[in-house]
């Protein structure tokens, strides 16, 4: 019955017609040049801006949370299980139930940190006593680089160093004697008399304000704890080493016993106000795209429509309407990716440029900066999901704008599309 | 076996609103080889009578059967496949894809139906020699003149060996000379490769070459003559 000239060559599962529409599509992009050309910068520029903001406002956060964590907190604290919520010293712990293997896999400061009254004779002020590894702390936080008067501490030392701020609340120099009393550990009392060796200065007022440290043994005995701590710094070269660490710490660690809290647990009000501010910039960045997808959505618009007759006719000939649809996608992801590829490829060097020298800070903002010991600069993150989220982002617009052409193949009528 | 049988087709264009017969009972079977026009005034229904065997339009009575199949009963998806199998179509102008080259227009069915590219090769040579445009291959169509358009069109719709080519006044738009040109490749194309073509037109030049003359009145058959 059937025609005998049709039957059809058998053929290689390589020559699909489909390799043929993405030419296709390549050049039919080319039809209309400076469109095409328009539509492409567009994409070009929203990626390139919101890769550098998007890189500004990380790598800003991360400089300002870098300092802080490496100021005093660190990047991960292992405390007795509920000392956080109730910084008591009954929450302390003995640092003999800490795994060996722990203490010699990564560096852990030691501290015991608990609440006193200092006098100076007149003035009582409330502080906070923080009995200290001088050595180990040094290398963790730099403490001896905050000394402004007098001597470091010595492990087997008797003398305490003051916060400014507080010292001169209390009208105290160094060489006089500051008077703590407190409730020591299970209901002890606590008082004692200590000469100030050093004075130590701290950007950050509230600890400025209230800062005691001494050796270890001495706070330990001043609160009667024993060979006790609150809480044990992990000394970390970057957050980048922040997840394995936890792991180790995660796994290593009993955890009814104690609990192991990063940066983020520990200073929630930080890391609130950079989610705060990053949410702030995608509010623009969002808009921002908004904006350029409409632009695409009018280039689009005038692709599919101005084709009409072309797709009726193509249709006619026995076209798929689902290879049209590939085709018109084709188009649509490629000033997409095209947009997306060039923006990434120019931010990449600029980004990478501002990450390794970062742009320096003057006046105000820089006295700012530096008096929470932060080094008064701005830089860029440089990282890579940055720049594939931008893709990403385009991605998903391009594929929501290629609905429309799909939804306009999908109703065409041969006939009527060439009657237009 | 009838290449083209039609039985009764009518079409009325907007029957809910102002409806319009532009068709009422046509009869019509062609056969293998014919060389048939289908003539009448503007308006007369040739181009929905041409939809309709082409399977570009539905007709909304009447039977309608294409190489034996009756294409009233495929869906919209089916009929795309079917007119890519069995028919070549000509229109009145703009039929080439502006953005492919001569030769690449020509294989452009041929690479739908996922022929290999040695037959396709083949193919675009022999059908552009015959049309005489083998040095135009890598040509795009804005290059060429209208009539020369239309030859590739023509090389286009016969590529893939249809059953027949259904051509809508091929040379409305063309100068007399270019549309006897035409006329002439499809006259030795249906002499030496017995290719059947059906056309419309209204053009008395045209007419006068065709074996069969087909009229439509107001959308039904009046004379249907055989000539030469
Ligand atoms: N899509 C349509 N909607 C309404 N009326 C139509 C449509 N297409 C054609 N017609 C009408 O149908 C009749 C036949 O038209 P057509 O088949 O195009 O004739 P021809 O090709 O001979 O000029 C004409 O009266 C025309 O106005
Ligand atoms: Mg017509």
């Amino acid at each position: 019955m059937r025609n005998v000239t049709l039957h059809l060559t058998p053929h290689p599962f390589f020559l699909i017609p489909e390799k043929m529409f993405l030419k296709l599509a390549w050049r039919n992009l080319w039809r209309n040049k400076r469109r095409t050309i328009i539509s492409i910068s567009s994409v070009l520029f929203a990626v390139l801006f919101a890769s550098v903001i998007s890189s500004f406002q990380k790598g800003t956060w991360d400089h300002m949370v870098d300092n802080v964590v490496r100021y005093y907190l660190g990047y991960a604290q292992i405390h007795q299980n509920g000392f956080w919520d109730d910084q008591s010293l009954e929450n302390s712990f003995d640092p003999q139930s800490v795994p060996a293997s722990l203490q010699s896999e990564m560096q852990l400061t030691p501290r015991l940190e608990s609440f006193a009254l200092a006098s100076s004779g007149e003035v009582t002020r409330g502080v906070l006593v923080v009995g200290i590894d001088p050595e180990k702390e040094d290398e963790m936080t730099r403490l001896k680089s905050r000394l402004t008067q007098g001597q470091y501490l010595e492990m087997n030392g008797s003398t305490v160093l003051v916060a400014e701020g507080l010292a001169s609340l209390l009208n105290l120099k160094v060489a006089d004697t500051l008077i703590l009393v407190s409730q020591g550990y299970q209901g002890r009392n606590a008082a004692g008399a200590y000469p100030i060796g050093g004075m130590v200065k701290f950007g950050a007022p509230d600890l400025n304000k209230q800062l005691v440290i001494m050796p270890l043994p001495l706070a330990r005995d001043f609160y009667g704890t024993g060979e006790r701590l609150t809480s044990l710094a992990v000394n970390l070269p970057g957050r980048d080493a922040l997840p394995e660490a936890l792991q180790v710490l995660n796994k290593e660690l009993p955890a009814d016993e104690f609990e192991v809290m990063d940066f983020k647990k520990l200073m929630p009000e930080l890391i609130e106000a950079q989610e705060l501010d990053t949410a702030g910039a995608k509010l623009i960045l969002w808009t921002l795209y908004l904006l350029i997808g409409f632009g695409l959505f009018g280039t689009i618009l005038m692709m599919t429509r101005e084709r009409t007759y072309e797709f009726g006719v193509l249709t006619a000939i026995g076209t798929k309407r689902k290879t049209l649809i590939g085709m018109l996608w084709s188009e649509t992801l490629m000033i997409g990716i095209v947009g997306a590829v060039l923006g990434i490829l120019i931010s990449i060097p600029i980004v990478w440029y501002l990450h390794v020298s970062p742009i320096e800070l003057t006046g105000n903002m820089a006295k700012a900066y530096e008096n929470y010991g932060i080094e008064p600069v701005i830089k860029t993150a440089f990282e890579m999901g940055i720049f594939l989220k931008q893709a990403w982002v385009i991605s998903l617009i391009s594929c929501g704008l290629a609905i429309y052409p799909t939804w306009y193949i999908w109703n065409l009528k041969p006939v009527k599309a060439m009657r237009e | 076996m009838s290449v083209i049988e039609a039985k009764n087709l009518t079409k009325v264009y907007n029957p809910d609103t102002v409806p319009v017969n532009a068709l009422q009972g046509v009869d019509l079977t062609i056969e293998k080889g014919e060389f048939t026009a289908i003539v009448g005034p503007s308006g007369s229904g040739k181009t929905t009578l041409l939809n309709i065997i082409g399977g570009l339009d539905r007709p909304s009575d009447g039977v309608i059967r294409v190489d034996g199949e009756e294409i009233a009963n495929l869906t919209d998806n089916q009929l795309i496949d079917f007119r890519q199998k069995k028919i070549g179509f000509v229109f009145q102008s703009y039929n080439l894809i502006p953005v492919l080259t001569v030769a690449e227009n020509t294989e452009f069915v041929m690479l739908l139906q996922k022929r290999p590219k040695a037959e396709r090769d083949k193919r675009v040579a022999e059908l552009l020699e015959s049309v005489g445009l083998s040095e135009k291959k890598n040509v795009r169509p804005s290059q060429l003149s209208g009539g020369q358009q239309q030859r590739v069109a023509v090389a286009r719709a016969l590529a893939p060996k249809p059953a027949f080519i259904l051509a809508d006044e091929p040379t409305a738009n063309l100068d007399s000379a270019s549309a006897s040109n035409l006329l002439d490749i499809m006259e030795k194309l249906n002499r030496e490769e017995g290719i059947t073509f059906v056309f419309s037109t209204h053009d008395s030049r045209v007419i006068d070459r065709a074996k069969r003359v087909v009229t439509l009145v107001d959308g039904k058959i009046g004379t249907d003559v055989v000539q030469h």
